[in-house]
């Protein structure tokens, strides 16, 4: 076997014009992916990317392993069928709030509560980019768009409530332009099973600075980046989370010269799904942080590995003896000679 | 004890129900056959059709119950051309017991349908039959389609409001299996609540428990969506050449032939499927071969289901989805992907009659438009329809070699009575066939070459590349992609060039499968028939009548839809005249009329019933007046 050449972000890249706004987040999105997967060390002939419809599902066609632009909000179809086909191959969807939420949410719930074995990246922008700025599932109440003049008034769905309400295993956050996404691409690849991750990402033409207010480098206090095993610390280690144990919701306090253990501040555990729901549903604003990293992590089986044991179990032994199959069940002989209808 | 009963009734009436079914009602002395018989007779005299019936009671009053000497029989052999016996050998059996079955089973024509009350066959009963063992699970009824239902307690439940006792109750079954053969033929049930009324007037309450257990009957015929071949034409299936014989239904045909396909192709095969009936059974025959390396998934909906088989042949698999016209509109966006990409797909249309939820249960072929057509865009694929539940068996292969062979989805159209009839099917040698083996591209790239998974062979097949497969990584999707480099482009001429690439592509299907040829007749007769799909028995009996006659008429049944074979233009122009019977408004006649300027005339029929023998022979008397 040949020694394997050390890969580049470079290598993951093709030769074809990135065609994104100036500005877009989706270009720090891709330069963060095609950074993380060489150092993961992944084989770009076993890597599949698949999208659906909208801004972000380009992204295929920039990647330079096995791709599929498919049609708008099936990705997570087309991606189970090959995964069913050929398990050994590496899969990401790439999705956008529309996309996997409104046309495709059907098919978003199925392949989380199936589990399977995938990389899901969610760009969330709260918006329709690629059809010229409509509101979005995602968009908060009184949106001005060009479908909304006066204001949206739906509420919006949240995407990581939605997939672990859905059954996700594993439920992760970043932002477009932050230096901690690839830690959590990395998290997200090492996962079994279907790794959903919401990235807030900024449309700057038709959506620009909506994540502002925990985006921005003034306002980065309001980020809260969980780490297993670390206390759930923000605002530079002034405030914590704790659990408001009567009412059984989560509480804001403030640390004092680093004594989280004396303000009760809970340490991230993964796998607690129910601390998992309040961290994902924790209101925008109000002095409320946004949970970043991963907020969920709790490995099950995955879908299309419980399928192919199910078929090798009750496969084995058994020739593919097509004659046989087709001579099978209620058969009889018949030996008169020939004779006309 | 025997007797004969004939009624005649009008011309016109008689006209309605073409081909003659014998259907025998079977029981114990005490379990009303001979009121069940002819109550049906006077449900089917008052239809219209005739008729002539054969009570066949023992001479007991009241034998032993469960005693093959205590087993009344009543036939009915019904019609719209003059019936002059009881029948020879019943298309159906109603049996209500083991008895009765063992008595009465031998009469029945092969192939044909045994309806059993699995609620009277227990051991005891099998005794009293002579029955070692089980005759629904032994193999020993082979040779027929058994549909078991347990009718006593489909009998009770319906009547348990009524309070009656048990040995009551149960009287009411014969009104159950009533109601249930008046929804097999469409006969109305108002004669009968009519006579138990009258028959009741003085226990009301009696009268009601029987139209109750007539009405579930007729209500569980209609809801559970049990297919009803015997609403269809069958043509007389008698085996002419020796050799091994099964029963299969059009959905296990069309199974093993995506298994052969599969297999001939040298792939793994995909299923994805949702619910729908009359489509259903496929997913379910499929989901049991495992060894054959097929994969089935139930997907979440139907577009997941294409979607999913899409993903499967990209990845190298060979992708097969299924459904009937609701889902197949579904699977419509999907379908272009896979034209667009030009991945091998197999899609298979079980029709039923439409638009929207339409007839879910009964037959129709009008979606051929929806197979040739449907679609946004330029987006041709290839179509070809099943005649019969064994012809299924051929035409799934043959989608499977024109998915492969030319990197397409297909369309197989076959209809709800394809797929719930079961046919004397002669077992093919499979080691005959001719192969298919799929060659996927994985040449490693000279110096300074770059991927191109649009190259294309002299067939226009573009390379199949999976997934994996080392150096060769590229992207194709929805988009247009340039003719020479399969990069996205939206240039006009390339969108032209791309086009009419994926035209003479579909086109070129027509130079691999056989010129079309003659069932019946001769090429420049005065008159052809031309059908497709399963109005193939109809027609070729009528025909066949017709030609008996010293009319000059031929049969031609098409195939492949699209592309239609070379040789057919010529073929109908050399007809004196041409008509086209179809269970639709007449689709298959525009499309020939569009590409041959042909005038072929439209024979239509959309009432969820098929075609009749005598009103296609009556429009061919008329073409010939």
């Amino acid at each position: 076997m040949t020694e394997m050449v050390k890969l580049t972000a470079k290598d993951f890249a093709t030769d074809q014009e990135v065609r994104w706004c100036p500005g877009c987040g989706d270009y720090a999105v891709l330069k963060a992916v095609q950074r993380t997967l060489p150092e993961i060390g992944v084989d770009p002939s076993k890597t599949v990317f698949i999208s659906g419809i909208g801004c972000s599902s380009r992204f295929p066609y920039y990647m330079e392993t096995y791709g599929f632009h498919t049609i708008h909000g099936r990705a997570p179809t087309i991606a189970t069928g090959v995964k069913l086909a050929n398990p050994e191959l590496d899969v990401w969807i790439i999705t956008g709030d529309g996309d996997a939420l409104s046309i495709g949410g059907n098919h978003t719930m199925h392949v989380l509560r199936r589990n399977l074995d995938c990389q899901i990246l969610l760009f969330n922008n709260e918006i329709y980019g690629l059809t010229k700025g409509q509101y979005s599932p995602t968009s908060r109440v009184g949106t001005r768009s060009p479908s909304t003049p006066f204001g949206s008034v739906d509420r919006p769905v949240s995407p990581s409530a939605f997939a672990l309400g859905s059954g996700a295993r594993f439920v992760a956050r970043g932002i477009d332009v932050h230096k901690n996404l690839p830690a959590v691409l990395k998290a997200a690849h090492a996962h079994r099973g279907a790794s959903f991750v919401e990235i807030y990402q900024n449309c700057i033409v038709y959506n620009d600075d909506v994540f502002a207010p925990f985006t921005a480098k003034e306002n980065a206090g309001n980020q809260l980046w969980l780490e297993a095993g670390q206390p759930m610390l923000f605002a530079s280690g002034t405030k914590g989370i704790t659990l408001d144990r009567e009412r059984l919701c989560l509480k804001i306090v403030d640390v004092i010269d680093g004594d989280w253990q004396g303000a009760e501040v809970i340490v991230h555990e993964p796998h607690n799904r129910g601390v998992a729901h309040m961290l994902v549903e924790m209101p925008v604003g109000q002095g409320w942080p946004v949970a970043l990293g991963v907020l969920y992590e709790d490995p099950a089986p995955t879908f299309e590995s419980a399928i192919i044991e199910q078929n090798r179990a009750l496969s084995e032994g058994k020739p593919a003896d097509l004659q046989a199959l087709v001579s099978k069940g209620q058969t009889w002989e018949v030996a008169k000679e020939p004779r006309e209808i | 004890m025997a007797t004969a009963t004939k009624f005649v009734t009008s011309e016109d009436h008689a006209r309605d129900v073409p081909e003659a079914v014998v259907v025998r009602f079977a029981g114990d002395s005490g379990d009303g056959m001979q009121l069940t018989g002819s109550q049906f007779t006077l449900s089917t005299a008052l239809a219209g059709n005739d008729l002539a019936t054969f009570p066949d009671f023992p001479a007991e009053i009241r034998a032993p119950q469960g005693t093959t000497f205590g087993v009344s029989a009543f036939q009915i052999n019904f019609g719209s051309a003059t019936i002059d016996t009881a029948g020879d050998e019943p298309d159906v059996l109603i049996a209500m017991n083991p008895a009765a079955l063992k008595t009465n089973v031998d009469a029945l024509k092969l192939g044909g349908l045994i309806i059993v009350d699995e609620g009277e066959f227990g051991a005891r009963n099998f005794a009293k039959a002579g029955y070692e063992q089980n005759p629904l699970e032994d193999g020993s009824l082979a040779k027929w389609q058994v549909v078991p239902f347990n009718i006593s307690q489909l009998t009770l439940d319906a009547v348990k409001p009524f309070g009656l006792g048990n040995k009551e109750a149960l009287r009411c079954k014969n009104m159950w299996t009533l109601g249930l053969a008046l929804w097999m033929f469409d006969r109305p049930r108002k004669p009968v609540e009519d006579w138990l009324k009258a028959k009741f007037a003085k226990a009301p309450q009696l009268a009601e428990a029987n139209i109750v257990a007539l009405n579930a009957g007729h209500a569980f015929g209609e809801t559970a969506e049990i297919g009803s071949p015997l609403k269809q034409h069958h043509v007389d299936p008698a085996p002419a050449e020796p050799g091994l014989y099964r029963t299969v239904t059009g959905a296990e045909a069309i199974s093993l032939g995506l298994v052969a396909g599969a297999q001939l192709a040298g792939l793994p095969m995909f299923f994805g499927g949702y619910p729908i009936t009359p489509a259903s059974a496929i997913l379910h025959h499929l989901a049991r071969y495992k060894e054959f390396g097929v994969v089935t998934f139930q997907a979440e909906d139907e577009i997941a289901a294409i979607g999913a088989a899409i993903g499967a042949s990209f990845a190298g698999s060979l992708g097969v989805t299924s459904s009937s016209g609701p889902g197949i509109a579904l699977k419509t966006e999907a379908m272009g992907l896979a034209i667009m990409t030009e991945l091998p797909l197999v899609i298979v249309n079980s029709q039923r009659g439409g638009p929207s939820t339409g007839l879910p249960t009964k037959t129709e072929q009008s979606d051929l438009y929806q197979a040739v057509y449907g679609r946004n865009g330029d987006a041709p694929m290839p179509v070809i329809a099943a005649r019969s539940p064994a012809d299924a068996f051929d035409c799934a292969i043959e989608a499977c070699r024109i998915a492969v062979q030319y990197m397409t989805p297909v369309m197989l159209l076959t209809d709800g009575y394809i797929a719930n009839a079961a046919e004397p099917w002669k077992v093919p040698d499979t080691t005959t066939f001719e192969r298919f083996d799929v060659a996927f591209h994985d040449a490693p790239l000279g110096e300074g070459e770059a991927v191109n998974p649009y190259a294309r062979d002299d067939k226009l097949k573009r390379v199949w590349i999976k997934p994996g497969t080392a150096g060769l990584m590229h992207r194709i999707g929805g988009i247009e992609k340039n003719v020479g480099t399969g990069h996205i482009d939206y240039d006009p001429a390339n969108h032209q060039a791309m086009t009419d690439i994926r035209a003479d592509k579909v086109l070129g299907v027509a130079n691999s499968i056989p010129p079309q040829g003659l069932e019946q007749g001769e090429a420049g007769a005065a008159l052809a028939v031309v059908g497709w799909g399963s109005t193939y028995g109809p027609i070729a009996q009528a025909v066949r009548r017709a030609r008996a006659r010293g009319l000059d008429v031929a049969h031609v049944h098409i195939r492949h839809i699209w592309p239609l074979p070379t040789n057919l233009g010529e073929l109908l122009r050399g007809f004196g005249k041409v008509i086209v019977p179809e269970m639709n408004n007449g689709q298959l006649k525009t499309l020939l009329r569009d590409q041959y300027l042909v005038d072929c005339r439209p024979l239509t029929k959309v009432s969820g019933q098929p075609f009749k023998i005598r009103e296609i022979e009556t429009a061919i008397d008329e073409a010939l007046a």
